[in-house]
């Protein structure tokens, strides 16, 4: 009877979490020198862990066993095992690194170094600075293209994306954008690019083909001024149906309709929303709100918001690991 | 003498040129290398008398931020085939300052940073053949050249008194700080701030209580802490607001009032287009890379004098233009919009040529708020809740 029972739990247990589908979301706290470890299902934060000087972007290794973490104080990228949460090593990322981004196979990471307008290329194994490559005024934004074509690198002061070839490592064209580009990000077809314009309030759809751009999506929210909106974090679902985008002190994420290229609706997070993660099978978005020191949880089958969840000061980046 | 392949000296053979290019293929974007000329244009200055051993005089003002936005300008012009070139002219405290204006209007400039007092900047915008050309004032502070005596060649850069203190009284209004004791040094300048914070106080429903004028009659440094509690004895007020733009005294107002109040103005909480403790939106980039360039803190002159070649920089890349026609025309449009490290678009107003820009309010160590504050509505732009509005000038 007592084993029985006790049998019945575990598979309770077992049909729990799988229902659930277990993942662990990973949020940098740029304030705090630390790193939130968050259970999204539970709706709860896990633990604090202590890293370098202001942490900024972060990324997962191809193989999930890793995480990137810019420590831009510390002009390094620490690597953490995503399992004991211990500092295994360290890449050479050029002076203050802020965002980067990974090619396809997981070998090699690019980063923006704001102040000193260059992006420099790390071979990831070898743990080595592979190249530096001259881009415009302060170098922020950065993405390669999932068929591993293209490095676009948005330089917000010079307000272009430059657009770097993934064989030669060198600028191969410049398209010049609205004021202030921040944030950009492929389709997984890898033909378009998103690219946010935070002074102008814009988001702008480039034809990767032809490198120009094809449309461009002002966002209007009812009762507030165009000047609060300054969009920033950019995402679009793998079938290329949906678009979302961080808005920052506005306040919230516009879900923009990827097919006609409408915005559909504004869903209200946290304060000074900045940067988004998918879940591992995409049925959530995750945001972080500098102000606020909390991440919105929203549910995109129903495009709601369901939980904001305390994480510490100065939420940055983020990312989901299943 | 210096023309330049684009200058009006050379505009024939130049439209011909286009004339044929254009014709050839219609609609096509004649890009091709670009140069761009700016000249920038300032008097030495004589240095104050020294107040405090804290803050040196700073002689090079301005174009330490000039030549940081030309180094961007460059940068981006690496990827647009456009060359941007700075010329400096210094007149000597003593030296002509009309004939050398003169000399650089001569010389073919069309696109000027000027950096002068009032009095000079007058003479300088006034005189017939810069009627074509465009100045960027990067050092007035004017109510007058934005009201009544504007200049159609001129933009103004930093923040008028209006704008101030308007970001002043919105501020107070928010704390609710609405009896206001005004204390008046005694030059010129001062008279001039004090009419914009009656100006402002109107504005925005603040009375002013009290008006006195601080007559130097002792050396404040060693007998402020007798004169001022006599000095302010004697009237109920929420704030005082010191106009003392020299920085004679009003460093010495805190801590020493009758009543314990706090100080803003000129000295106390400030308001200003920079500040070395302004580090949102993007600010801290700045103030790094203008540290390690000039080896100080960026001042008010250097911020606006980075801001006018951005301008500049921004009007030629996307216009693909060197002449001060051009570079106008698309710095008016609506396409024009600035970055300037406030988290705003920052643009002209076009019946004035003064920047639209968020006002830094400041303490000395910290940031205190930004103006406009939240909730100072404007039917077009919240920023013209700052200064001279459309309907207040008589410019157009």
């Amino acid at each position: 009877m007592k084993i029985n029972l006790r049998i019945k739990y575990l598979l309770v247990m077992v049909l729990c979490s799988v229902a659930a589908r277990a993942e662990t979301v990973f949020v940098t706290l740029e304030k705090d020198n630390a790193l939130a470890v968050v259970d999204p299902n539970a709706g709860k934060l896990l633990q604090t862990i202590a890293i370098g000087q202001r942490p900024r972007g972060i990324a997962l290794s191809k193989d999930n066993q890793y995480l990137y973490i810019a420590t831009s104080d510390d002009d390094s990228i620490i690597i953490i095992d995503a399992d004991t949460y211990t500092q295994v090593g360290r890449l050479p990322s050029g002076e203050d690194p802020e965002t980067f981004a990974l090619d396809p196979a997981g070998k090699l990471l690019f980063v923006s170094n704001e102040d000193d307008n260059q992006v420099s290329v790390v071979d990831v194994a070898g743990k080595k600075l592979l190249k530096t490559i001259a881009v415009g005024v302060e170098p922020e934004g950065i993405a390669v293209s999932p068929d591993n074509r293209w490095i676009v690198s948005a330089s917000e002061t010079t307000n272009m994306i430059h657009w770097i070839a993934a064989d030669s490592l060198t600028i191969t064209d410049n398209t010049l954008v609205d004021p202030r580009p921040r944030a950009a990000a492929f389709t997984a077809d890898s033909r378009q690019l998103w690219v946010t314009s935070e002074i102008a309030g814009t988001l702008l759809i480039l034809d990767v083909e032809s490198r120009q751009i094809s449309k461009r999506i002002h966002f209007r929210v009812p009762g507030l001024t165009p000047d609060r909106i300054q969009p920033v974090g950019v995402l679009i679902d793998r079938e290329r149906r949906w678009g979302y985008v961080a808005l920052g002190p506005a306040n919230r994420v516009a879900v923009v309709d990827a097919k006609t290229l409408e915005v559909e609706k504004y869903l209200l997070v946290g304060q000074r929303v900045w940067n988004l993660a998918f879940s591992p099978d995409q049925s959530r978005l995750y945001t972080t709100n500098g102000v606020s020191n909390d991440i919105s949880i929203i549910d995109l089958r129903e495009h709601k918001v369901t939980k904001s969840l305390k994480v510490g000061r100065f939420p940055w980046g983020v990312v989901a690991r299943p | 003498m210096v023309k330049f392949p684009n200058s009006p000296f050379f505009v024939l053979p130049g439209l011909l040129l286009a004339g044929l290019m254009l014709s050839g293929f219609p609609g096509v974007c004649i890009a091709g290398h670009l140069e761009i000329q700016i000249a920038y244009f300032t008097q030495q200055k004589k240095p104050p008398p020294p107040l405090s051993n804290l803050d040196p005089f700073v002689a090079d003002k301005g174009i330490q931020g000039a030549l940081l936005a030309i180094e961007d300008n460059n940068t981006t012009g690496r990827f647009t085939d456009q060359k941007f070139n700075l010329h400096e002219v210094v007149v000597p405290i003593d030296g002509d300052v009309v004939a050398s204006f003169r000399k650089v209007l001569k010389d073919g400039y069309q696109l000027i940073i000027v950096n002068l007092d009032v009095a000079p900047f007058k003479q300088v915008a006034g005189i017939p053949e810069a009627e074509r050309v465009l100045l960027f004032d990067i050092a007035t502070r004017d109510d007058e050249l934005r009201r009544t005596a504007c200049f159609a060649n001129t933009l103004h850069l930093l923040p008028s008194r209006a704008m101030r203190a308007d970001a002043l009284a919105q501020y107070m209004l928010k704390k609710r700080w609405r009896e206001w004791f005004l204390v008046i040094g005694p030059n010129q300048q001062d008279k001039l701030f004090a009419a914009a914070v009656k100006r402002s106080a109107k504005r925005f429903g603040m009375n002013i209580v009290a008006e006195k004028t601080w007559r130097h009659t002792h050396d404040a440094r060693r007998t402020a802490q007798s004169e001022v509690p006599v000095f302010t004895q004697g009237v109920d007020y929420d704030v005082l607001v010191v106009a003392d733009e020299a920085g004679l005294f009003g460093e010495y107002l805190t801590y020493r009032t009758w009543k314990p109040r706090p100080v803003i103005g000129t000295q106390g909480l400030v308001a200003t287009s920079w500040h070395r403790a302004h580090e949102q939106w993007g600010a801290v980039q700045i103030q790094n890379r203008f540290m390690e360039r000039a080896g100080r803190w960026m001042e008010e002159e250097d911020y606006s004098a980075y801001l006018a070649i951005r301008s500049i920089g921004e009007a030629a890349t996307r216009s693909h233009a060197n002449d001060s026609a051009a570079i106008r025309k698309f710095i008016f449009s609506s396409d024009f919009a600035l970055q300037g490290y406030k988290g705003r678009p920052l643009t002209y107003r076009s019946w004035n040529g003064q920047l639209r820009q968020p006002v830094l309010l400041a303490a000395a160590r910290s940031m205190v708020s930004v103006a406009p504050l939240e909730g100072f509505l404007h039917p077009s732009n919240e920023l013209d809740s700052l200064g001279f509005d459309r309907s207040e000038t008589t410019c157009q």
